[in-house]
């Protein structure tokens, strides 16, 4: 299928989120998107798979002929299909229902047939899924290739993708993309949507990149990665020289300690953390690093072992008391963990200080906030709710919420979605508190982000969790290995 | 612009407007004449002195109980149980007072005694309901409104079994109390002034509480976000108990009132429905407790008033209930449409 | 007890739960959408009055119980239009209709106080009727009976079994997944609701015209089992089969509670009155109490065999709601 975009425009309120976009993408072929976030990339699929209209005299032409699409199930209609980030599909349904729900069939739907149809559809494709299976118990991988199989099912002839390949491994990865290579032989058109450079340089036959909601430019291999970074950027960005600082005392130990939730189980588990230390954690979602980090925290209570903080016996204890002690966490849903939607800058501000008496000084706090909101480059005023904060700015207002001093840090997924102004500036400010003799303790699904920042990292999987490996000593595609689950017998920390 | 103050109160006199209409309507329906209703439960109320300080001593409990309710809105719960809770304030002070029937106490003494009983009894019957959402997982819906029903049998086997009058047990309730044990009230009147200062100071003390003070606004925090507030540090489950405890107390309060300065006893229906009441009022007030006085005592008087319908024009007086509700339902459906004409406002 | 007297007293627990299948049909079709309609207590005591006073008037009881089901969806169009169109709280809504509707109820329905009116009679079922045993069971009932034996398997049907349900299921579930696969979410939601709010107000007249003929004002004693229904549709887990099995239980129970008056003397006639409300705080805690963080603790720190056993207990007791209920949906 051929698409083409005339003159796309898309405004929200004052913001132009899509400048004047013309791209045609020929039939049968894998067309890159690259871009930054907020460069405007999901905005051009939104409209393309109709989520949303683009101003009025944009136009987009499949095969030539200009069509409007209303919703994303005219969309499909039209061939059009995309395969969302976090998969929109119905983890407490079995696979089948998944499969079946919104498919075209009779009132009654034959579940037989069904099952035949889908078992060939999986066959076809070398997927190993279990139509009785629940979603539930799928890894993100798994649960891409079932959305993949429906599209398929349903007639579409061009994939979106938007970043499929965050939180699945190599083997995955690989996986998803010998599926993708096969579509232009059908003459089908993937695009694909990343901020990754290599996989769009292992993928793409073409590449356009979007910044600040324009099109700067189309490249076709051989690929030069310094020229994507100055087109994407605007100018070239370096993350700075890695840098650790001097490791100290042990902060934190774990001594076959194991923990247990509905789904996974760690056993004996032995770390030891020390001052200024930064540990990065790897592995795909739900491989057990959050549980591991919760158990660091004092929300979940491991099932054995024993949990140090500076030789203080914590195990067992709860959050509060793990805070009292110097730990500090910072969860990943910033609006749904971290901070309270309805409450100002000031009242987060007032809240994390220690209580002088009953009444709350106002004046105090505003003047605290205004001091904070300096120091930590936060746009904002102290009386604005923190709802109405961007991303990277809820996530500074974090930062500063944090006590000083402390002993331990956790982060889940501290950059996520942040521009890379922010996370450059994020991890800035974390470094500053590793050399107050903080430790580090935080998960990424970017492995880059985990070797550049971290000094070890320990690596998960299906609840098997490596010895600490050296961050400067290991690669990305080993990494990448790792945590889809192979070579662990080569890096002997497997436990049992 | 919508967004505007002015713009609030235009609303909120359209859904006023709308609310007598459709009232209105409802009494047309049935061939009753609005005027004549609306006139005669304004002439019920304030027609007089004496019904005047009857629609006062229904604004006693009404306040104090709207008062509890804010303090477990702002802790983000709905705190139905509220009606039991004024239930087991009036037991409970029933039962202090029977306890020193025979006492040489001073009265005063006994009256204070009797209100604290009422105090703590409300302050028990919530904690069930958040003990069973704290620690059982149990919506506070559900567990109040099962208490309440509790509350009520409570009631009802204490006056027709150990507590039941000399010979026949009935409807009308436990044997009056001595005069003595009565708050004072004033010279010809059904209302005491005492019971009406404790119901203001108590609405004062919400207010400031929740406004000025560190545990106001870390009870706020654990409404609007419970899991955030505990990461923050703050002691989520322990402040969700307080504000049910504070809020038993308050409704508790309401009951001792009912008992100490009302009925003199304990009777079946010793709560009257205050308690559901006081979630309207609160809901019609948007949670603010500088409102609090002004609503409660309009509800009061609504209250008041449609007690002769029946008797003047043959109507029922849960009349009273229909626009009450009417009322609480149009503020609701008006500040929706006023949300979306502003964010309809921001888009374009 | 004779055989015969038992199984004629399971006959009338299926007869007399009736109104509470229909209640829990309704607002489980309504939360399965995603959306709580709390009103039930004033929707079934101002159905029951409306059904009461139709059939009353008109004389015709099929259009009583019509008039109940209308009564219903009004109900319901109001909680579905203040919270999907206005974004209003569906507690608030609904706890404001509740309390609005049973007043109602005593307000209009003044003159049909005790009033004596039309009563649906025992249609038993030719040949049916006559098979031992399931023949008084379940076929010498009253129409509206055999109507709610019939709602409990279309419910289920359409939720498991056919397209639309399925896709009801997702629109409960995740409600933007369901939206990319060409539902219209809030469409549905309300159409849902009112579908359940009809069911909600079929309760009414099937006490009002049946198991529980006339109307006697705030004595009626069906005040309350609008709450009991709500309870009853969480501990159903929000199948179809398995709140009707609850609603019969509850039944089963104040049958019991009837039954055993006269033997127990010492306990008095209130507490078994009210029985049934503590049950429901009780079934409530049976469900949700694996929800409870101070559980996942204690459970941590116990040997692995004990830990396993209470933790397959309490998995199975649990009842998960849909993943939205309650939650709005904006199409982005």
């Amino acid at each position: 299928m051929n698409v083409e975009f005339k003159n796309v425009n898309k405004h929200f309120g004052n913001v132009h989120a899509n400048k004047n976009i013309n791209l045609t993408i020929p039939s049968g072929s894998i067309q890159g998107i690259l871009g930054e976030n907020g460069a405007g990339k999901s905005t051009l699929m939104k409209v393309l798979s109709g989520f949303i209209h683009a101003d009025s005299g944009s136009e987009i032409l499949l095969d030539g002929v200009p069509v409007i699409m209303n919703s994303p199930a005219d969309a499909i209609k039209h061939g059009i299909g995309m395969l969302h980030q976090d998969p929109l599909d119905f983890p407490p349904m079995k696979i089948l229902d998944n499969f079946l729900l919104g498919m075209p069939s009779s009132f009654f739907p034959n579940r037989k047939e069904a099952t035949q149809d889908f078992n060939l559809l999986a066959k076809e494709y070398g997927f190993s899924l279990d139509p009785e299976n629940y979603v539930d118990s799928l890894t993100v991988g798994e649960r891409q290739q079932l959305e993949i199989m429906r599209l398929l099912f349903l007639g579409v002839r061009l994939f979106i993708l938007d970043e499929p390949t965050t939180g699945i491994s190599t083997a995955q990865k690989e996986k998803l993309f010998t599926t993708l290579r096969k579509f232009p032989e059908q003459a089908m058109t993937v695009i694909f949507v990343s901020h990754k450079l290599e996989d769009v340089e292992s993928l793409c036959d073409r590449v356009v990149v979007l910044r600040a909601g324009e099109l700067v430019g189309e490249l076709t291999p051989p690929y030069q990665t310094k020229k994507f970074v100055e087109m994407m950027f605007g100018k070239e960005v370096t993350l700075g020289e890695r840098q650790s600082a001097p490791v100290g005392e042990t902060v934190l130990s774990l001594n076959d300690v194991s923990l247990e939730d509905a789904r996974l189980k760690i056993k004996n588990i032995n770390v030891e953390v020390r001052e200024g230390e930064v540990i990065g954690l790897a592995g795909m979602e739900g491989s057990g690093q959050n549980l591991f980090m919760r158990a660091c925290a004092g929300l979940v209570r491991p099932v054995g072992g024993k949990i140090q903080l500076k030789s203080q016996d914590l195990s067992g204890k709860s959050y509060h008391v793990f805070k009292r002690n110097g730990v500090s966490f910072l969860p990943a849903a910033r609006l749904e963990e971290a901070l309270v939607p309805g409450l100002t800058l000031t009242d987060h501000f007032v809240l994390a200080e220690e209580p002088r008496g009953i009444f709350i000084d106002r004046v105090a706090g505003q003047t605290l906030t205004q001091e904070r909101i300096q120091s930590f480059n936060i746009r904002g005023t102290p009386h604005t709710p923190v709802e109405s904060l961007s991303g990277g700015n809820q996530q500074r207002a974090e930062l500063a919420l944090l006590q000083n001093p402390l002993s331990l840090i956790l982060l889940e997924h501290p950059t996520r979605g942040l521009d890379i102004e922010s996370v450059i500036y994020i991890w800035g400010k974390l470094k500053e508190r590793c050399k107050q003799n903080a430790s580090i303790i935080f998960m990424s699904s970017d492995l880059e982000e985990i070797l550049q920042y971290s000094d070890r990292v320990l690596v998960f999987f299906s609840g098997k969790i490596s010895q600490p490996l050296d961050a400067n000593k290991t690669s990305v595609e080993e990494l990448g290995e790792l945590i889809g689950g192979k070579g662990w017998a080569e890096i002997g920390g497997e436990h049992a | 612009m919508l967004k505007s103050r002015f713009s609030g109160l235009l609303f909120q006199i359209i859904a006023l407007a709308l609310s007598f209409g459709v009232v209105s309507l409802i009494l047309i329906s049935i061939d009753a004449s609005p005027t004549e209703a609306f006139r005669n439960m304004f002439k019920g109320s304030f027609g007089e002195m004496r019904k005047f300080a009857e629609v006062l001593v229904a604004f006693v409990p009404l306040l104090l109980v709207t008062a509890g309710l804010l303090v477990t809105f702002s802790a983000g719960l709905w705190n139905i149980g509220v009606e039991g809770q004024v239930v087991l304030g009036a037991i409970a002070t029933t039962w202090v007072y029977r306890y020193f029937l025979e006492s040489d106490l001073p009265p005063a003494l006994i009256i204070t005694l009797a209100i604290l009983g009422g105090m703590i009894g409300g302050a028990i019957w919530a904690a069930f309901t958040g003990i069973l959402k704290v620690f059982g997982g149990v919506n506070e819906i559900f567990g109040g409104l099962g208490l309440n029903f509790v509350a009520t049998a409570l009631t009802i086997y204490l006056i027709f079994g150990p507590w039941k009058r000399p010979g026949v047990a009935s409807m009308s309730g436990t044997v009056p109390f001595p005069d003595e044990f009565s708050l004072p009230l004033l010279a010809n009147l059904r209302i005491s002034p005492w019971a009406l200062g404790i119901a203001l100071i108590a609405i004062i003390i919400v207010f400031f509480l929740l406004q000025g003070t560190y545990f106001g606004l870390k009870l706020k925090a654990v409404g609007k976000n419970f899991r955030a507030a505990y990461l923050l540090g703050i002691p989520t489950w322990q402040y969700a108990m307080y504000s049910f405890l504070i809020c038993g107390a308050l409704a508790g309060l309401a009951g001792a009132m009912q008992v100490a300065a009302v009925y003199h006893r304990l009777i079946p229906s010793i709560s009257s429905g205050y308690g559901y009441l006081g979630l309207m009022v609160a809901m019609l007030i948007n949670y603010q407790a500088i409102w609090a006085i002004p609503v409660a005592l309009f509800f009061a008087a609504l209250n008041i008033g449609s007690i002769q319908l029946p008797i003047v024009m043959k109507l029922d007086s849960s009349l009273s209930g229909v626009l009450q509700g009417v009322l609480v339902l149009f503020a609701l459906l008006v500040e929706g449409a006023r949300q979306k004409f502003i964010k309809k406002g921001q888009n374009t | 007890m004779t055989q015969e007297t038992i199984l004629i007293g399971l006959a009338g627990i299926l007869a007399a739960s009736a109104p509470i299948v229909f209640a829990v049909l309704g607002e489980t079709l309504s939360e399965r959408a995603g959306v709580i309609n709390l009103s039930m207590n004033g929707t079934i005591l101002l159905s029951a009055m409306g059904g009461f006073a139709v059939a009353y008037t008109t004389n015709n009881i099929v259009l009583g119980f019509l008039a109940g089901m209308l009564i219903g969806a009004l109900v319901a169009l109001i909680v579905a239009f203040a919270s999907i169109t206005l974004n209003q709280s569906q507690v608030a809504v609904g706890f404001v209709l509740a309390l609005t509707c049973r007043d109602l109820s005593y307000f209009l329905g003044n003159p049909y106080m005790g009033v004596p009116g039309p009563r649906l009679q025992a249609m038993p079922i030719p040949f049916l009727s006559d098979i031992p045993i399931l023949g008084t069971l379940f076929f010498r009932q009253d129409a509206i009976t055999y109507i709610s034996f019939m709602a409990i398997i279309l419910t289920w049907v359409w939720v498991y079994r056919t397209r639309p349900g399925l896709m009801l299921q997702g629109i409960g579930e995740k409600p933007a997944a369901a939206y990319i696969r060409g539902a219209n979410v809030n469409l549905m939601r309300y159409v849902y609701t009112i579908i359940g709010g009809a069911l909600i107000g079929l309760a009414g007249p099937a006490f009002s015209l049946a198991s529980r003929a006339g109307w006697m004002g705030t004595i009626s004693g069906l005040d309350g089992f609008g709450w009991i229904a709500l309870s009853i549709t969480i501990f159903g887990g929000w199948n179809p089969a398995r709140a009707a099995f609850g609603a019969y239980l509850f039944g089963f129970l104040q049958w019991l509670g009837l039954v055993l008056q006269p033997v127990l003397t010492q306990v008095p006639s209130q507490v078994l009155q009210v029985a049934p409300f503590p049950l429901m705080i009780l079934t409530l805690l049976l469900v949700n109490i694996g929800n409870a963080e101070w559980v996942d603790r204690t459970l941590a720190a116990m040997p692995e065999s004990t830990r396993k056993f209470f933790a397959k207990l309490l998995r199975a007791m649990r009842a998960s709601p849909p993943a939205a209920l309650g939650v709005p949906f904006e199409r982005d």
